[in-house]
């Protein structure tokens, strides 16, 4: 295709693309359609420029593969890319979020009868988020080993904190009257805890849920990037990009960003249900 | 912060502390209580984790040895299973203040190559952040269409992209501060843009309708009523963002084998088992974080009118 | 849990106050928010307690429920101390706000105490329902707290009170939060209930109309120090509807009350 062409054609295309995507958006935001048309849309004409651009212009591979090499790299290398998803999330991620996400919460609510602990843990946990704790990965492939066990063991030490501060934030949360009319009724520590604190913390312990997804994903992937056995996304990236092979990086990448949304969007989703009470899961639904 | 008043009647208002070195000391008091405790676990940790180490190599030939001598042993191995606190904090001294300061060997030069990237990506990030925010809050096509894979985008592990940036980097030519600094600007960006965006749309009906009657034009709206309105979400969102910049400079120093660097030094100590190097490059990234962090807090009080926070 | 003494062995007096103090030791100086109170209420009566803020009315309330502990002087629920009552759960508490859990069905809330005392599941349904219709609320067993009004909230609060069928009622400013047409009608709903059952019950307000309107005695409060100014028996007819409001015998009590307050209030 000439120059001139190739110009008018992209021309062409910016101003029907500019004019679709404003279109919908001034569609009334309620309506699904422009909610989710919209940046459905936007995205879609990214994709058509993306594959244009660097057709047209013969980007080298290296710098910016095609979509339509990234998606023959996906198929191409399911296999291999659901046996790293398998290890990477299945085992990784999952299992290290729940036993971080865990412990964080039984010592939330260990120390949540001893105002002095938590004066105690408070600072200590929130400096820890300033911490790069990501830093523990080679130690513990140290004590672990290569496979998951140690990269799981990262993601329990990431998510550990964020948890612990959120679940002693949910137990404070109680009113002063529910609490009273526990106590009118007799009921004792564990009593009030399970019928009434821990149902208040909920929203909270979601809050960080939701948080520690995201955490536990990064965490597995980069603690990969210090070391692992044949297979992990992590290691996918890293080697495949030493190795210049950029489709079977991006489709890596692709299914890590898809794990991520998806667990993410699970979480919210089971949110949803557990506090539906909740007012702010009221007013949005 | 409440207590768990489920059992104990709620008790008369207790008497308000008579000094403020009383209230320093209420507050500080526990952290350090909790800080003693988890140090004397770390090192019955380390006794226990170095011991069958101990034992094989050195105390099996040495025949009648004692609990002292094997907690003597396990606290001072050349490499140990888990280093002793003093070890680690003899290592960070003997690094930062045995060498110069532009020697490989000292710390602080590794956390000076790894806090000038993490600052260039999170003044660029920052920028950008905003630059972004301002569009999105003046262009409803943006806010329908672009902002919603902003947010997205939070629910991806954005690190797993670092190998890439720095091989797409390299085979354009460029090494060194900048392709960690791309690194921490892409992760400094989020936070800084989605906290701007809520910030800048944060005045209410009522602000924003005052300013009409004032004949006020968007200009002046935006730098009068939405930017001091958006700081206090700005600034939770830019410690938020430094450390995450951190974390993507470090990482950025994994991929290619970069010799300098706290991320640098951790792969190293790591290829070569020197656990106490590890440890020390990790306690000195911990400290490079409090500071950085620190910093922006010193920013947010001097820079928030009326030290309201 | 224990079981309370035999019922003989208190005779009427439900509730007996001697000489009960309450002081805050607070920074600068002490507050006393009950000083030297003494009262008797016995059984079957309806007493209000009025009086302006800090006047200790609340206190007095929430010693008797061992929600607060005393500086010194003595309190008896029939016969046991405030926590001996409490955990043998003789008394229900309605406090200024519903208070109900918005994660729970109107009916589960209702059951909440009963579950914590330990009855069965099936049996504590059939109570609940039944409060629940005595408040009026038949068929929104199955509503969530935040899907009603504030009026019903508050009556699924009350029936709820009445969980255990405790002997003593004690309510805090139950319906202050609410719109005067709403209040009127549960006013009445309420001295329709009491003289139903007889209960005892123990009630603050701020309202002078609400307090004669229901009570058979009204214990008059005036604050720094909290102390009783007065105590005025009503001999409002029973059966009386919100009417009686209008009448001259109802305006006369009022006066008594609102003189006692003002008594009460120019002192310091």
């Amino acid at each position: 295709m000439s120059g001139g062409g190739l110009a008018a054609l992209l021309t062409a295309l910016l101003a029907l693309a500019v004019f679709s995507v404003r279109a919908l958006a001034a569609v009334d935001e309620r309506n699904p359609i422009g909610r989710f048309g919209t940046p459905l849309l936007f995205g879609a004409w990214v994709l058509v420029f993306w594959q244009a651009l660097t057709q047209a212009f013969e980007v080298p591979q290296v710098l910016l593969p095609a979509p339509s090499l990234i998606g023959r790299a996906l198929v191409a290398s399911f296999g291999v890319l659901m046996s790293d998803f398998n290890q990477t999330v299945l085992h990784s991620v999952l299992i290290g979020l729940v036993v971080g996400c865990a412990l964080g919460f039984a010592t939330g609510v260990l120390i949540d009868r001893s105002p002095f602990l938590q004066r105690g843990f408070l600072p200590i946990a929130a400096l820890a988020s300033t911490v790069p704790l990501i830093g523990i990965a080679p130690i513990m492939v140290m004590w672990f080993g290569f496979d998951w066990h140690s990269k799981a063991a990262v993601v329990v030490v990431m998510t550990f904190f964020p948890m612990l501060v959120n679940t002693l934030a949910g137990l404070a949360e109680s009113g002063h009257m529910e609490r009273d009319l526990m106590r009118s009724y007799g009921a004792g520590y564990w009593r009030t805890l399970l019928a009434l604190r821990i149902p208040v913390a909920l929203p909270f312990v979601f809050n960080a849920l939701k948080v520690n997804s995201t955490l536990a994903m990064i965490g597995a992937i980069v603690a990969e990037f210090f070391g692992s056995p044949t297979s992990g996304l992590g290691f996918r990236i890293s080697t495949e990009a030493a190795r210049l092979n950029m489709g079977l990086v991006w489709a890596a990448i692709l299914v890590a960003a898809l794990a991520g949304s998806l667990l993410y969007g699970l979480l919210g989703w089971i949110e949803r249900r557990a506090t539906f009470w909740h007012p702010s899961i009221r007013t949005s639904a | 912060m409440a207590s768990t008043e489920a059992v104990a009647p709620r008790a008369p208002i207790a008497p308000g502390a008579a000094s403020s070195i009383d209230a320093a000391w209420a507050r500080i008091g526990p952290v350090l209580a909790v800080l003693a405790i988890l140090i004397a676990l770390w090192y019955a940790a380390a006794v226990g984790l170095n011991a069958a180490q101990v034992i094989e190599r050195t105390l099996s030939s040495q025949p009648g040895w004692g609990f002292a001598d094997l907690v003597k042993l396990t606290l001072s191995m050349d490499r140990p299973v888990l280093p002793a606190p003093h070890q680690i904090a003899l290592d960070l001294f003997d690094s930062v203040f045995g060498w110069p300061l532009d020697s490989p060997r000292n710390l602080l030069f590794h956390a000076a190559v790894t806090s000038s990237a993490t600052l260039l990506g999170f003044v660029m990030g920052t920028a950008l952040g905003a630059l972004l925010a301002v569009a999105i809050v003046h262009s409803r096509t943006l806010e329908r269409s672009l902002f919603p894979w902003v947010i997205a985008s939070q629910t991806v592990p954005v690190l797993a992209i670092a190998p890439i940036v720095i091989v797409i980097l390299g085979s354009l030519g460029l090494t060194g501060v900048f392709p960690k600094a791309i690194i921490s600007m892409y992760l400094c960006f989020f936070p800084v843009a989605v906290a701007l965006v809520k910030g800048l749309r944060s005045p209410g009906v009522l602000e924003l309708e005052l300013l009409r009657t004032y004949a006020a034009s968007k200009k002046h709206t935006f730098w009068k009523v939405r930017v001091p309105a958006s700081l206090p979400f700005l600034f939770p969102s830019l410690r938020v963002g430094i450390a995450a910049g951190l974390v993507g400079a470090i990482v950025g120093e994994l991929p290619t084998g970069a010799q300098a660097g706290l991320g640098a030094r951790l792969l190293t100590g790591s290829y070569y088992g020197n656990t106490v190097q590890i440890w020390s490059a990790l306690v000195m990234s911990a400290l490079l974080g409090l500071a950085l962090t620190g910093c922006v807090a010193l920013a947010e009080r001097l820079l928030t009118p009326g030290g309201k926070r | 849990m224990r079981n309370p003494p035999s019922a003989a062995a208190a005779s009427t007096t439900t509730v007996d106050i001697q000489q009960v103090s309450v002081v805050y030791p607070a920074a600068e100086h002490t507050v006393t928010a009950l000083d030297k109170v003494s009262l008797t209420i016995h059984e079957g009566e309806f007493v209000s307690l009025i009086g302006p803020s800090g006047c200790g009315k609340t206190t007095l309330l929430r010693v008797i429920a061992d929600l607060e502990q005393v500086t010194s002087g003595n309190v008896r629920v029939n016969g046991l101390t405030p926590q001996e009552a409490r955990l043998a759960r003789s008394y229900g508490y309605v406090f200024q706000a519903p208070a109900l859990f918005p994660w729970r069905t109107v009916l589960a809330n209702v059951c909440l105490p009963l579950e914590i005392h330990g009855i069965e599941k099936d049996a504590a349904r059939r109570t609940a329902l039944q409060h629940l219709e005595r408040v009026g609320l038949k068929g929104f067993e199955g509503k969530y707290p935040w899907q009603l009004s504030g009026g019903m909230q508050q009556r699924v609060s009350i029936a709820r009170a009445l969980g255990f069928e405790p002997k003593l009622l004690m309510m805090d400013e139950p319906f202050g939060a609410l719109d005067e047409i709403t209040r009127d009608r549960l006013n009445e709903q309420l001295l329709r209930l009491w003289e139903r059952e007889r209960r005892t019950v123990v009630f603050v307000t701020h309202s002078i109309p609400e307090a004669v309107f229901l009570s058979s005695r009204i214990v008059v409060m005036s604050p720094r120090p909290g102390r009783i100014v007065d105590v005025i028996e009503s001999d409002l007819p029973a059966d009386r509807t919100l009417d009686i409001r209008d009448t001259a015998q109802f305006t006369d009590i009022a006066h008594r009350v609102r003189v006692a307050l003002r008594e009460g209030h120019g002192e310091h």
